[in-house]
């Protein structure tokens, strides 16, 4: 009835589309985010989004060590470092809303921009690519990007290092998506260095505001003077 | 299709419409007060109001002019048009060709257009807050609306709501990732359209909170019993909509009895399923500051936007 | 279908041309019989450009007719030529001139700067110059008609020259009219070629022969584009609009938003797509990022507007740039082959072309009959006009809803055929494009509802609530000419916005000349399945849309309910005051103003304006606040262009010594350089 319609594609792919929807979507969800806790919240959504993926990549392709990823990406994404940074905020007490850098509107619209250059640049490279979750690409780059603009539009500490996340949560779907994910010694290699990356900053987190009284870095900006 | 019977089909259509759409209203207030932990009012309750409404006396303020008082009609009037327009219980209603998605977006704007200049007409400060309040959230709701038109309509290569939903109904079952997006950004539309609680609190009468009732404020008896059923009916014709385009299951096809004996029940029960989920995000929900809600908007209207995109990126055909 | 007597469609429209010009000159023998010239000549004017609507119409399917005027200089006639494209154009004229010339009729008053007759003759020069832009065949009498035009409007915007502001919005105006018009006329000297036709080369015939590589034609276009986007307030060149608006009279003002600015978009469309042959994609996305800036733009700014005129001007902004947003997706398509697309976004251009024409003169005159009226223009001092002056409130308020592009009224026509032609874009080769389609749409849907915010604020702040002033309630309504004006031009909105069907089939042989196909020919007979009720451009499946029908059914169901609620309960009415949640003291001063009405939207595009605001303090006994908003483009763009000038006009000053002996020196110099070069 019309080109619109893409019934061509297997179930799974679908899914993968989907789900690749829903990672931008959060994605989105945290850049018009203020509360840090429902920042943490939606990283924890990435990560089942994240997990869901990984494991529909592996059922369909019939990879098994893509299970073993899936399940390190449940125990690290959803349940430890979203539970480390409620501890963080809880001992830091920093719940309240945090001020943006540029106001939560223009942001978004930076982030259509973002978005559109993304998905253009990824066109060339999933027209190479012949696995069946290729379109997925733009949107894992579009998530890495949008991770980013939301680090440098806050102002806080938390929420940068939860962008921080956020891109990796980027890289690797774009890894699961187009290349059936990378091999194991790789990505335990990964999940460690996102752990200790994680209490590295959280020790960061104390010293920071042990020097300056607040976690606001535009504090930082005095060092310069020094 | 017989003629006749699909016009006794759309006026079955408009009946259901003012009949149901005050229980819609009855139905969520009741879910509202049981999550809130209070004694719900009676199922029946609105249209008790209305009937008290319509028997009181119309109090008008000294200065009204008569766009004041013919207002409510052009209200209600644009609302049952709108319900009727929808497709609720046959995907081949006979007024569908007369307006499609853009056309159904043209006239809640009417609508809102009527009521803000109704709120300006008494020229009270209170009247004019709302108006005000009102075309700010309207001109960020109504563009986001037609994005979510846009983006189902890109799917079915069709503007023309009917061919939407039979498109989006009778598919075989793909999953369309565009949809999520615009299914978000709709609900967040809903719920400012409809004065709902992040946005607005339709049960509010506290002066600085208010939007739609600041508008109204000035209206009573039969005028202010017209706008209320409208606005019922604008809720009836969104939540109709909201489950046409994304959960168009049920709605047959054809006309004829034995489709419309399949399509009733269906539409009593999502809609009662879609009432109590509405409920259950105003219970909570907090309600914004007011220029919070430019921002809640905006994000919708970004969404929309995104869901043209992800579309192209993902459900198009290379 | 040669006219009567013979007489061939373009030579009714030089008569019509000869008329206006001979009503203005007769006009000049008693430059001060009022009478005559407001009762007379004016509503002979009217009548003129009735006769010239419908002689365009009639033309409107005929092949060409080509006419060489023995005028002009010795070897250089003028060319006239009328097809579609010129008689839609100057049905256009002739509509809005039947409106705007009786409604002047009975607005235009004795003291008023310029002497009537004077000013009589201007306007008629006026009109008469534009039916010759339209009709010009070549570039000179293009030229000559073009410069007439916008010297004849200078003088009518400053018909009250002795008010300084007024002076200075002619200046602006002028100045931005010619710096456009040296633009069009480079234009036109890249058009004719290498110049091996000699003088016939600036004939259009010519033009449209010669066919440029890519780089000139690009030339070409972009000169084009510069030179009527000046005329036709694009960005950055639009800051002439809110300041000659409301500088000139009222039905001026009508007749340069409604009809002049479109001679700019006829201007762009004969260059654009008649003259030059193949467009390139990327004078699309270049028209169309420039139309989409241009219509947020105007209508940000149109929000904020406290003079009622200055918002309508931005409004004018807006909509051109919603035009432009047209013609360059009419671009894009064409450049790519989609012959069908581009025919139904061009569609829609011409038909908002007429809607504008209809709506933003009606509103322009009601803002003339408010003016006659209150003796202000200022929102802050209007209010409740609808008692006093139901006629223009309720006229007024049909412009108000086609100009947010309601239905069913015309402005949602072509909003609605314009988001068509975006929605039914299929893949564009080329990815960045294909993307920027949906946000360009998003964008167009954001200015309509935008759109809808600045007409409720007009419409409200002067005709609803309570007077602002008290010797508002001394507000007469318009007279009987004024008002005939007025009832026309909501005619023609009703019936474009009722009737789309008819205007559509008729635009397609504008669509055929210029683009080779129209939509009723693209979509066959498909279109036409569910006759002239439904609109449905492309197939009825895909998109329709009754106006008609849409009307009927709210009025059926407006009738039912209120027959329903007298019939089973009572229509009993008590009238009291106010209620107001119970506040007890209430003045006219609490309710909104403009600038409150626009206050919401002024926090939201904040970055947009460059304000400037006075606060109170808080012990302060006469509290007074101000908030100035101006625009960026004039700190960022003009001022340093206008800085460089002067720096530049000061270096040439010192040429000047004052001694006529230095001056024959400089003659002689260049005399003697000159035929050193010549022999070198």
């Amino acid at each position: 009835m019309s080109t619109g319609l893409h019934l061509d594609l297997p179930f799974y792919a679908q899914v993968i589309n989907l789900l690749a929807a829903m990672l931008l979507l959060l994605s989105f969800a945290m850049l018009a985010q203020r509360r840090i806790l429902s920042l943490i919240n939606l990283f924890m959504a990435q990560g089942v989004v994240l997990f869901a993926s990984t494991a529909v990549v592996a059922a369909a392709t019939n990879q098994h060590h893509l299970y073993w990823s899936a399940l390190i990406t449940l125990v690290l994404k959803v349940f430890l470092l979203p539970w480390i940074l409620h501890r963080l905020i809880r001992r830091l007490n920093v719940k309240w809303d945090i001020e943006t850098l540029i106001n939560i509107p223009t942001t978004m619209m930076i982030g259509l921009v973002l978005v559109i250059f993304s998905f253009n640049l990824a066109l060339p490279i999933s027209a190479l690519a012949g696995t069946i979750t290729r379109s997925t690409l733009g949107i894992a780059m579009a998530a890495v990007m949008l991770a980013f603009l939301m680090m440098i539009t806050r102002s806080k500490a938390v929420p940068q290092v939860i962008g921080f996340l956020a891109m990796e949560n980027g890289l690797f779907f774009a890894a699961t998506s187009a290349t059936y994910g990378m091999p194991m010694v790789v990505e335990l290699g990964i999940a460690l260095d996102v752990l200790v990356g994680m209490v590295i900053l959280g020790v960061f987190f104390f010293q920071i505001r042990e020097q300056f009284d607040s976690l606001d870095i535009r504090h930082m900006e005095k060092l310069k003077d020094d | 299709m017989n003629t006749a019977f699909s016009v006794i089909l759309q006026f079955l259509e408009l009946v259901t419409a003012l009949l149901a759409a005050p229980l819609l209203t009855g139905w969520v207030n009741q879910c509202r007060a049981w999550l809130g932990n209070r004694t719900a009012p009676p199922l029946f309750q609105f249209y008790r109001q209305l009937a008290k409404l319509f028997e009181k006396e119309v109090v008008l303020a000294a200065n009204a002019s008569s766009l004041f008082r013919a207002a409510p009609y052009f209200i209600f009037a644009c609302m049952a048009l709108a319900s009727m327009i929808v497709p609720t219980l046959s995907t081949e209603p006979p007024f569908g060709p007369a307006a499609d998605a853009i056309a159904l977006v043209g006239i809640f704007a009417l609508a809102r257009v009527f009521s803000a200049l109704a709120g300006m007409d008494i020229g009270t400060s209170f009247g004019t807050l709302g108006a005000r309040r009102e075309m700010l959230i309207g001109f960020l709701a109504e563009p986001a609306l037609l994005m979510v038109f846009f983006t189902a309509s890109l799917i079915s290569q069709s503007t023309s709501l009917s061919t939407i939903v039979q498109a989006l109904g009778q598919r075989e079952f793909a999953i369309y990732p565009s949809l999520a997006f615009a299914g978000v950004a709709f609900t967040m539309v809903s719920l400012a359209e409809n004065a709902r609680i992040p946005v607005d609190n339709p049960t509010t009468h506290l002066e600085l909170t208010m939007i739609h009732e600041a508008m109204i404020l000035e209206y009573s008896g039969r005028h202010l019993a017209l706008i209320e059923w409208a606005a019922t009916l604008k809720l009836y014709a969104y939540s109709c909509l909201g489950l046409a385009l994304f959960f168009p299951w049920g709605i047959p096809e054809g006309t004829g009895f034995a489709n419309l004996l399949v399509a009733l029940p269906a539409l009593v029960f999502k809609l009662a399923v879609g009432g109590f989920l509405l409920a259950l995000i105003e219970t909570v929900s907090a309600k914004l500051r007011i220029f919070r809600a430019p921002e809640f908007l905006g994000t919708a209207f970004m969404l929309a936007v995104l869901a043209m995109l992800v579309h192209l990126l993902l459900e198009t055909a290379k | 279908m040669p006219g009567a007597q013979g007489l061939l469609s373009i030579d009714w429209m030089v008569l019509v041309i000869a008329a206006w010009l001979a009503i203005g000159i007769g006009a000049i023998f008693a430059p001060r019989n009022f009478p005559y010239i407001s009762r007379v000549l004016y509503p002979a004017g009217a009548l003129v450009g009735l006769l010239l609507a419908v002689a365009a119409f009639a033309a409107l399917n005929q092949t060409p007719e080509t006419m060489v005027l023995p005028l002009g200089l010795p070897d250089l006639p003028f060319h006239l030529r009328l097809d579609s494209l010129s008689a839609l154009f100057l049905m256009l004229l002739g509509a809005c001139t039947a409106g705007i010339s009786i409604f002047a009729a009975g607005y235009l008053r004795k003291a008023e700067g310029t002497a009537p007759g004077v000013q009589c003759l201007q306007y008629h020069v006026f009109l008469a110059s534009m039916a010759l832009v339209l009709l010009a065949d070549d570039a000179y009498a293009f030229m000559v008609a073009w410069e007439s035009m916008a010297l004849s409007s200078f003088f009518l915007v400053t018909s009250d020259h002795r008010i300084p502001e007024i002076r200075r919005a002619g200046y602006l105006y002028l100045l931005i009219a010619h710096v456009g018009a040296i633009s069009l006329l480079l234009c036109f000297g890249v058009l004719q070629g290498n110049g091996d036709a000699g003088v016939a080369g600036y004939t259009f015939a010519n033009m449209r022969g010669i066919d440029h590589n890519a780089f000139w034609s690009s030339a070409a276009f972009g000169l084009a584009l510069f030179g009527f986007g000046a005329k036709a307030g694009l960005l950055p060149l639009h800051v002439w609009l809110p300041e000659a608006h409301p500088a000139a009279p009222s039905p001026v003002s009508a007749m340069m938003s409604g009809v002049m600015l479109k001679t700019a978009i006829y201007g762009v469309l004969r260059v654009g797509f008649d003259l030059l042959h193949h467009p390139l994609w990327w004078w699309g996305v270049a028209v169309l990022t420039l139309g989409l800036v241009t219509a947020l733009f105007g209508v940000i700014f149109a929000a904020v507007q406290s003079d009622m005129k200055r918002l309508l001007a931005y409004s004018s902004i807006e909509n051109i740039g919603l035009l432009f947003v047209g013609i360059g997706l009419t671009l894009t398509f064409q450049s790519f082959g989609m012959r069908a697309l581009a025919a139904l976004a061009l569609t829609s251009v011409l038909y908002h072309c007429l809607n504008h024409a209809a709506f933003k003169s009606l509103l322009f005159l009601v803002t003339g009959s408010v003016l006659h009226a209150t003796q202000t223009r200022n929102l802050g001092k209007l209010g409740g006009l609808i008692h006093y002056m139901p006629w223009v409130a309720w006229l007024g308020l049909l412009g108000v809803l086609s100009s947010a592009g309601l239905p069913p009224f015309n402005g949602f026509v072509s909003e609605w055929l314009l988001l068509q032609a975006f929605l039914f874009t299929p893949g564009l080769p080329h990815g960045y494009i294909n993307m920027m389609i949906p946000v360009a749409a998003a964008a167009v849907a954001l200015t309509a509802a935008l759109a809808g915010y600045v007409m409720v604020k007009f419409f409200a702040v002067i005709f609803l609530g309570q007077p602002r002033e008290a010797k508002l309630n001394q507000a007469h309504d318009a007279g009987r000419l004024e008002r005939s004006g007025l009832v026309w031009l909501a005619a023609l909105c009703v019936a474009l916005g009722l009737f789309p069907v008819f205007v559509i089939e008729k635009l397609d042989s504008v669509t055929r000349l210029l683009l080779g196909t129209g939509i009723y020919q693209a979509a066959g007979e498909a279109a036409r399945a569910h006759g002239w009720m439904y609109l449905a451009p492309i197939s009825p499946d895909r998109a329709s849309y009754a106006p008609v029908v849409f009307l009927l059914s709210i009025l059926v169901i407006v009738a039912a309910a209120y027959l329903i609620v007298r019939r089973f309960w009572h229509i009993r009415v008590r009238i009291t005051g106010a209620w107001d949640c119970g506040f007890p003291m209430q003045t006219a001063r609490m309710q909104d103003t403009a600038e409150g009405f626009g206050q919401p939207l002024r926090q939201v595009f904040e970055p947009f304006y460059r304000m400037t605001r006075e606060l109170p303090s808080s012990f302060d006994k006469a509290p007074v606040y101000r908030v100035v908003v101006e625009d960026h483009l004039w700190y960022w763009l003009y001022l340093p262009v206008a800085k460089v000038t002067e720096f530049g006009a000061r270096m040439v000053a010192f040429l000047q010594q004052g001694r006529i002996s230095i001056y024959l020196l400089y003659s002689f110099v260049t005399l003697v350089v000159l035929l050193f070069l010549i022999h070198g």
